[in-house]
């Protein structure tokens, strides 16, 4: 068998076994199984390109290969679970530059001898490469709060986006019909690069799990396109296979706050809407504070209890105290499930593997749809540092800015505890009156001493 | 043109199983999914390795070298790090 030929059969085993490494991803029993099946077909993907017959040094391979193992096995071993969003936000950077860099080569090498079909994928490429990469290091940037995580806005900030987009899209059409226009083609690269930062400067860090999965889907395309311009089919299957999978998220993401992708990337969210009730006419007088042992002598005598996460949690670091007072609670004969909203957190999945860390079984980590019918049958529902999407306006106020939004119904619970640092509003920037409701009390603290008070207080109960 | 059109077949079957084979990945799992997708798209270090060890020149093989490191990053850490979540992904024994 000639290496080219094993090149080709080694890349048609590695796709098979990605389908079916994602395919495993579908239950939590599988699912390693199937990312060791994915890890052969990269490792025979990796070994079967090494044969490919124009390589003719192995310096720069080994030494690229050796500094970027290292690197990764740095940031997989020391991330901790509550990093993860940035994490990811720094990979779709990194995955999105070595396909820009890839696209920048291959033009370099050949630009005006480039066909018409060659050059479309080549401009999308480092296009959408390019864009990609500082948009990730945007978001990560906010997540990991070295810049502000609130949205930057300024006039005619959606004017002056849409016209560099539409400039981007110009130069990449007179590319495709006069591929010899070099200057142009460093000129895409750098405008989109400025684009990327544009696009996540105005992005609020809320958002942050629409814009993630949606910079994964662009960083899967790009790759999926540097496929077409090297005539590479793994490339083109795994880079879709990603494309895919970012899209999927997003739509799953803009669904569970009632949104478009438009509105997201465009819209003005965390803006203060006008014309809504205030705090105070919402708050005024009506809010109960109540204490650790108060709340504590409520959870003695509950039979069901649903904790709701949302990003205070992990911000205050809470869940392993969460999982002590889960214990807890069970041991006195309680019922505990958890319920997760779909974009509580930064990313899509985040309170899952938080909890998970704190070895909570996963099956008790419940979505919307299947908690949502049971709150009525909820003795206590305790909201951890969650706010917009336990807010019951979402299905009352057809003018706010959450209309719409499917959200967990912890209203209807029998009483609702509310643990958060104070009255101030979530992203959406409205008041929430499920704090000022007749069956919620509000515990004032950082939830994790929050926590730690409950479980104090209720062992001395 | 026949090449072209046989890529295009395979990006749109390949576009169609993505999204068939990703609908099915509970909310539970998007974490670990999006940092395995993540990992899997980093396959883009076969078209980096082919630039950095060809003779392509000076300029095709630093950019080919930089390609390289970075998506071995991801090939690597993103394979570790899912694994490292899914490891914790536990079922409830006490209760059945």
């Amino acid at each position: 068998m000639t290496g080219t030929a094993f090149i080709q059969w080694a890349y048609l085993v590695a796709s098979i076994l990605f389908i079916l490494g994602l395919k495993d991803l579908n239950s939590a029993r599988t699912a390693r199984r199937g990312m060791f099946l994915a890890e052969t077909g990269m490792a025979l993907a990796i070994v079967g390109t090494l044969f490919h017959h124009e390589i003719i040094s192995y310096q720069w391979i080994v030494t690229g290969m050796v500094i970027g193992s290292a690197i990764g096995i740095g940031i997989a071993l020391w991330t901790p679970m509550t990093a993860m969003p940035q994490r990811t936000a720094l990979s779709h950077a990194f995955g999105a530059l070595a396909v820009t860099l890839v696209g920048v080569s291959e033009y370099h090498r050949h630009g005006s001898e480039l066909g018409s079909i060659k050059m479309t994928a080549i401009g999308f490429e480092v296009m959408m490469g390019a864009l990609t990469v500082t948009g990730s290091l945007m978001a990560f940037a906010k997540l990991q709060e070295l810049i502000t995580g609130s949205l930057i806005t300024y006039r005619g900030q959606n004017a002056s986006n849409v016209a560099l987009f539409g400039l981007l899209v110009g130069i990449w059409f007179y590319l495709i019909a006069v591929p010899a226009a070099g200057p142009l083609f460093y000129l895409l690269v750098g405008l989109a690069l400025v684009f990327g930062i544009l696009l996540v400067l105005r992005i609020g860090a809320a958002d942050m799990p629409v814009v993630i999965s949606l910079l994964n889907s662009y960083a899967g395309l790009a790759a999926a396109a540097t496929g077409f311009v090297i005539s590479n089919t793994i490339l083109i299957i795994a880079g879709t296979l990603d494309g895919a999978s970012g899209f999927v998220l997003s739509i799953l993401m803009c669904r569970a706050m009632n949104r478009s992708l438009t509105n997201v990337l465009f819209g003005g969210m965390g803006i203060a809407p006008a014309g809504g009730p205030t705090a105070d006419q919402v708050y005024g007088g009506k809010v109960k504070s109540a204490t650790a042992e108060e709340i504590a002598l409520l959870l003695d005598t509950a039979r069901r209890v649903v904790i709701v996460p949302g990003y205070g949690m992990a911000v205050s670091q809470a869940q392993h105290a969460v999982r002590d007072l889960a214990i807890l609670l069970e041991s006195r004969g309680a019922e505990v499930a958890f319920a997760i909203h779909p974009v509580a957190g930064r990313m899509p999945g985040h309170m899952n593997v938080l909890l998970a860390e704190a070895d909570i079984p996963y099956d008790k980590l419940k979505e919307m749809d299947e908690i949502n019918p049971a709150f009525e049958q909820t003795d206590i529902a305790l909201v951890i540092g969650a706010n917009d999407v336990v807010n019951p306006v979402a299905r009352t106020d057809l003018s706010s800015p959450i209309a719409g939004m499917p959200i967990l119904d912890v209203d209807k619970a029998k009483t609702v505890v509310v643990i958060k640092r104070s009255l101030s509003p979530g992203f959406a920037g409205i008041p929430n009156p499920l704090f000022a409701a007749d069956n919620t009390l509000m515990y004032f603290a950082d939830g994790k001493k929050a926590i730690l008070d409950l479980i104090a207080a209720l062992k001395a109960a | 043109m026949d090449i072209s059109i046989a890529l295009l077949t395979i990006f749109v079957l390949a576009a169609f199983v993505g999204y068939l084979v990703i609908s099915r990945v509970p909310p539970l799992l998007h974490t670990p999914l999006m940092s395995a997708t993540n990992a899997i798209s980093a396959i883009s270090v076969v078209g980096a390795l082919v630039t950095a060890g060809s003779d392509y020149g000076t300029v095709s093989t630093i950019l080919g070298f930089i390609a390289v490191v970075s998506a071995m990053t991801n090939v690597v850490g993103g394979f570790l790090i899912t694994d490292r979540m899914l490891k914790m992904f536990k079922k409830d024994k006490h209760r059945r």
